[in-house]
């Protein structure tokens, strides 16, 4: 072995002392940082129920009677009684063979692939002001209300952790769950690119921009 | 207060509105004249603990668009991008998107709980997280509804409500993976669900290999802590993914074999084709570029030389090149990039040009380093329509009449 190869194989060794002297592997628990999440912990943190087959939907059930009556009592005065929503709050109803239209009204009944999602949402992020404060049972019952104002569940529906997955959304087939972008191509032309330039559109005179100058500006459309 | 102390701030109050309408008239502040502010004596240093702007730039705020949602705690407030200079967008003018509002959170009783899939389920303190390796990179983050409003005809005479949906800082924390691995990542695991501590839980599923990939878990923006309004005290940083994704006040890393289908991934979110299909999953912030200066908001004074002034960025890496056209797409001539030209971050162009006085029409195109051509409107509508609300990444284009005043248009 040369004098150089000998070196090197000193200069290896002592690398490798210094490495573990510097901690640089990454075995799980190497750092040893935090505590381990207890079942106790984990029980009341993991409230997600998977959209498309239901898994972790949790025990209790309600009906389309009973939820009529929490979402009066909690949805409807941003919602509206039936679903149909109050000012810009979100329609929860309706919308049916319009998501081709020129204005399309993607609510529940139109839009929403799945409804164990529909629980998730509701137990996670409403009623708006004191969310996830409903029992799983009233949880359960606004779904089948809604499901039902959809006309998508019968008045006599109970949702439960077996029933919620079962129900088949009319907007289910029709998403694309990979992104097929990039969907335009061009070459970056750099002269003479076009013959005649037209304006189509312009927001000069529409009103609908805020002041971006002064104070906030509280303006609505005229 | 007392009596003294109420004087003088009363004293300094008037002042202050003294020394602004002289320095409005501008007379007794140019040369010739010495300025009152160099005839007196300044505030001195603590004067403002934490600083702030001058008074003479109130104006350079966040703003909303009242009409566009029911209130302001689902909503959102564009950054002042006609004001804003270079890449970095100061702490306070970051855009906000709230789903349940602004939530204040106390960071000694935060905690983050990593499970599922894993081998050793945990709860981070943030002195455990901040203990980790820290690394700090600059990304932008944009809502993939930046420019939504454009969709079906030119409506918002502003850059500020066209555009501002986009901030880019200097983000420090742990990479992600750092965390996962300290967890150990089961095999079967291929998603992650990433949950918020707001009212709105905000949820939504990352596939592994992102999460493994760039992700970072951070703590800070701008080397200060995050502000409430971005995620404090922690936030998920997924580098060129859509700024829904980027979820604030991270409070759980869930792994699991499948995506969750969550509401923001199926309800909201969701590109609506003309054919009624949607698409999903739809991550990606295409290449955009835009003229910030001029602009609406910044008119041209008169005829004479100026430079055309920009930003340009890309979640597929960096930029390449930036073009410029003055005559509504007809001819391009490429701007000057401007160091750094990082990945996934903001880069800014620029380009010197003399007006005439007549009529133009201003446009940029980005290039990014995949080869991707920032696309026109007409293009993204052959492809998309007019309802798919998000990832309008479109060729903006300014009109310039002979006033000087500018104007959003689209053209055909």
């Amino acid at each position: 072995m040369s004098r150089s190869a000998k070196r090197a194989l000193v200069l290896g060794a002592g690398l490798v002392v210094a490495s573990g002297a510097l901690a640089l592997a990454a075995e799980p628990g190497h750092y040893g940082y935090g505590k381990p999440a207890t079942p106790a912990e984990i029980a009341g943190w993991d409230i997600d129920v998977r959209g498309d087959d239901g898994k972790s939907l949790p025990p209790g059930k309600g009906g389309v009677q009973q939820g009529a009556e929490v979402f009066a009592d909690n949805c409807a005065a941003c919602h509206g009684t039936f679903g149909e929503g109050e000012g810009r709050f979100p329609k929860l109803v309706g919308g049916k063979e319009t998501l081709r239209a020129d204005r399309p009204e993607p609510t529940v009944g139109s839009y929403w692939p799945f409804a164990p999602t529909l629980f998730d949402y509701i137990n996670r992020a409403m009623p708006m002001p004191t969310p996830h404060t409903l029992s799983a049972g009233d949880v359960y019952a606004l779904t089948a209300y809604i499901l039902n104002l959809n006309d998508i569940v019968p008045s006599d529906f109970v949702a439960d952790r077996d029933s919620l997955p079962k129900v088949k959304m009319p907007n289910h087939d029709h998403f694309v769950w990979t992104d097929p972008r990039p969907d335009t191509a061009s070459k970056p032309c750099m002269s003479a690119c076009a013959a005649d330039i037209k304006i189509t559109s312009t927001a000069e005179g529409k009103d609908l921009t805020p002041r971006t100058t002064g104070p906030l500006d509280t303006m609505q459309p005229k | 207060m007392a009596r003294r102390a109420f004087l003088k701030f009363g004293a300094a109050l008037a002042g202050g509105v003294a020394v602004g309408a002289k320095a409005s008239e501008g007379e007794q502040a140019s040369p010739p004249a010495d300025p009152p502010w160099s005839q007196s004596l300044g505030a001195g240093v603590v004067d403002r603990p934490y600083g702030k702007p001058s008074d003479f730039e109130a104006s350079v705020i966040r703003r909303n668009v009242p009409w566009l949602t029911a209130g302001t705690e689902s909503s959102v407030s564009f950054s002042p991008l006609q004001d804003l200079h270079g890449i970095i967008t100061p702490n306070g003018l970051f855009f906000e998107r709230h789903h349940a509002g602004r939530p204040d959170i106390d960071p000694n009783q935060h905690r983050l709980m990593i499970h599922g899939l894993v081998e050793r389920p945990l709860v981070l303190t943030m002195n455990d997280i901040m203990r980790f390796p820290s690394v700090s990179r600059i990304h932008f983050i944009e809502c993939p509804a930046n420019g939504g409003m454009e969709w079906r005809a030119a409506q918002m005479n502003s850059l500020q409500f066209n555009h501002g949906m986009i901030g880019c800082a200097e983000w420090t924390g742990v990479p992600l993976s750092t965390l996962l691995d300290e967890v150990g990542v089961k095999k079967e695991a291929k998603w992650a669900l990433v949950e918020g501590a707001d009212g709105a839980h905000m949820t939504r599923s990352l596939p592994l290999d992102k999460c493994l990939d760039d992700c970072l878990v951070v703590y800070s923006q701008n080397g200060e802590a995050l502000r409430p309004e971005q995620g404090y005290p922690l936030r998920l940083v997924v580098p060129g993914w859509e700024g829904n994704v980027n979820i604030k006040w991270l409070r759980r890393i869930k792994l699991g074999d499948r995506p969750w289908f969550s509401r923001e991934e199926t309800s909201k979110y969701t590109d609506l084709m003309p054919d009624g299909t949607s698409r999903g999953f739809t991550w990606l912030i295409d290449a955009k570029s835009v003229i910030t200066f001029p602009c609406p908001e910044k008119p041209l004074e008169k005829p004479g030389l100026y430079e055309i002034r920009g930003l340009a960025w890309t979640g597929n890496g960096k930029v390449k090149r930036v073009d410029v056209s003055t005559d509504g797409g007809i001819n391009w001539q490429t701007a000057t990039l401007h160091e750094p030209i990082l990945s996934k971050a903001l880069t800014k162009f620029t380009i010197p040009w003399r007006w005439d006085g007549k009529p133009a029409l201003l446009e940029s195109r980005v290039i990014d380093e995949s080869g991707y051509v920032q696309p026109t409107i007409a293009q993204l509508r052959k492809e998309r329509g007019t309802n798919s609300v998000y990832h309008n990444n479109s060729i903006q284009t300014w009109q310039v009449k002979p006033d000087g005043k500018v104007f959003d248009v689209e053209i055909g």
